[in-house]
């Protein structure tokens, strides 16, 4: 990896990003309704509407979109590099089943008469991490976790999450029904500042740890022995990874609900676009996942405008299809 | 450089090597031969500190390599692991270029020097000219080529190789022993290999280590371990060694009578 490169990759990474919040910014229905272009210098200059819409709705919205982006973007390249497997993500380890099976847990015991409102995003934060670290004692062979024993584990606890979600979901009122579902359908229409700022920081320091061990994900691809006799301390490297992917993804579930496939169809993009080097792909999956999540929540505000779809339908939409396409791919290699 | 007192380990309850003592020096080209299952890739491994023995001791320069942080030992202890499966596009450049890992910090791009050290090992191993194909895409015998060029340009003092010349063609054996003998003579670095190809180790090893059963047999000189008969009692032929004209040994395997 040449610095140009890196500057390279970073530029057009950090391009589409800018591109894809002024369209997240100022693309939406506006006072009326109707699907409308933002006029930033009213919104910027004055108290009205617009400056209501831009500060209120779209701003608040778009961080959320881009933190949640990021996060699920890197946390997935760093699943796929640890685990040595492509297919590799949130979703198919477990972590956000544990973190869904939180969130519908505090919205049917009625937390929030205890914890207040943070009561929903606390326990998806505890749900995912609670989840991965039951994956990672589970799938322990001696001192060693098979990447298949690991992802193997991971997608029997997915189903278990999911099949105590369903129990808990039934014994739910009308009421607590619809919220539950609302939440596992993942979206970023309402986040209070609160929740951001704190799901923020937990990212931030997540995404830090994650860029700084981006060297020692190379050398793992080759297998635990292989990275060892370049120089990598195997196991730590992997216990920061693991801790750092998954304290990331956990507090972003714990703001937007599951969105599910962000981590990856970026990584597969951007690996194809430019290398699997992680000290490359990392920051562009940081950029490029933020990019993805704000274009998908622009249409999950505008396909049906003055409708909103929740985010987690549009990016399973596309992702799905964009999996199974990934897997036949590796069948007939 | 290297030094194995009574090494003893085993997988669960199956013990693969048991008492095995065995030193190398630095300007030395070692090899370790014995029938499959003899608890080669074990020995190795220990070796290289990948494993923990069960009992006895293993030190590089000293050193419990087992305990020693992963990255100063890479300084001093290059190892070519028998698989080597990738599972991302690397292309073979970045491959080599990850022998270079130990030598900078871990923010740290690779520098110019990296960059000609490890041109200068793909040229040595003759991949420079795969340096921009990818890794997973290459015949076997390549991809063991880059390999050796990353342990090469690691520039570690002790280079311990699990079958170095499986799956290459004959001329490029003879060169990988070429360059084996290039960096223990020249550079004085001590090089440990385990290999199947008894007529390379003939030639080229200062000593020669039979293991069988997980347990060194015979060390000596190449001559006299090959043509021993705890070598025929562990391969199960008869080894025959002579000579060329030239003085360039050679071994072949014969049914005992």
């Amino acid at each position: 990896m040449t610095r140009r490169r890196l500057a390279l990759v970073v530029a057009a990474c950090g391009g589409a990003f800018v591109a894809a919040a002024a369209l997240a910014l100022l693309l939406g229905a506006g006072a009326d309704g109707r699907l409308a272009i933002l006029d930033l210098r009213r919104a910027l200059g004055e108290t009205g509407q617009e400056a209501q819409i831009f500060f209120l709705s779209r701003l608040p919205r778009a961080v959320a979109a881009a933190i949640a982006g990021a996060g699920l973007a890197a946390a997935g390249a760093t699943y796929q590099a640890l685990l040595r497997n492509p297919l590799a993500e949130p979703y198919t380890l477990g972590v956000s089943s544990g973190a869904a099976l939180g969130a519908v847990l505090a919205i049917r015991l009625g937390l929030e008469t205890v914890l207040g409102t943070a009561a929903v995003p606390l326990l998806a934060f505890a749900g995912s991490l609670a989840a991965i670290g039951l994956i990672w004692r589970l799938a322990a062979i001696g001192t060693a976790r098979p990447p298949a024993t690991l992802l193997l584990a991971g997608l029997t606890l997915a189903f278990l999450c999911s099949a105590a979600t369903m129990l808990v979901l039934y014994t739910a009122s009308f009421h607590e029904s619809y919220r539950i579902i609302r939440w596992l359908m993942g979206g970023l229409d309402w986040v209070p500042t609160a929740d951001l700022v704190r799901s923020g920081a937990v990212v931030a320091v997540g995404l830090g740890a994650l860029v700084y061990i981006a060297r020692d994900l190379n050398a793992l691809a080759a297998g635990a022995d292989a990275a060892a006799s370049v120089g990598v301390p195997v196991n730590r490297v992997v216990g920061i990874g693991f801790v750092a992917a998954s304290l990331t993804v956990g507090a972003v579930i714990a703001f937007s609900g599951p969105i599910g496939f962000v981590g990856i169809i970026v990584p597969h993009i951007l690996r194809a676009l430019w290398g699997p080097d992680h000290r490359a792909l990392l920051p562009a999956c940081i950029l490029g996942g933020a990019a993805f999540v704000l274009v998908a929540d622009t249409v999950a505000r505008t396909l049906l405008a003055p409708q909103q779809i929740p985010v987690g339908v549009v990016t399973a939409l596309l992702g799905g299809p964009f999996f199974l396409s990934l897997l036949r791919a590796r069948k007939l290699r | 450089m290297l030094a194995l007192a009574d090494v003893a380990f085993a997988y669960g309850e199956r013990r693969v090597v048991g008492g095995v003592s065995l030193g190398a020096e630095r300007g030395e080209i070692v090899c370790v031969i014995g029938p499959n299952g003899a608890g080669k890739t074990t020995l190795l491994r220990l070796a290289a500190g990948l494993l923990a023995p069960a009992a006895g001791s293993v030190r590089v320069r000293d050193e419990d390599p087992f305990r020693a942080p992963r990255r100063a030992l890479a300084k001093t202890l290059a190892y070519l692991p028998q698989e080597y499966i990738l599972e991302f596009p690397f292309t073979v450049a970045e491959v080599v270029l990850m022998g270079r890992y130990a030598h900078r910090p871990p923010l740290a791009l690779e520098t110019e020097t990296d960059r000609r050290l490890a041109a200068d090992a793909m040229r040595r191993c003759d991949v420079l000219a795969l340096e921009d194909r990818r890794f997973d895409a290459l015949s076997g015998g390549e991809r063991r080529r880059a390999l050796l060029a990353q342990a090469f340009c690691q520039a570690a003092d002790l280079i311990l190789l699990d079958e170095p010349t499986a799956s290459l063609d004959p001329a490029h054996a003879l060169a990988i022993f070429h360059i084996l003998e290039d960096e223990t003579r020249r550079r004085r670095a001590c090089a440990v290999a385990v290999t199947h190809d008894l007529n390379l180790a003939a030639r080229f090893a200062d000593r020669v280590v039979l293991l069988d059963g997980g347990r060194a047999t015979a060390v000596g000189p190449p001559g006299e371990v090959l043509s021993s008969d705890a070598a025929s009692t562990a391969f199960g032929v008869a080894l025959r060694v002579g000579a060329l004209p030239s003085g360039t040994p050679f071994v072949i395997p014969e049914e005992r009578t």
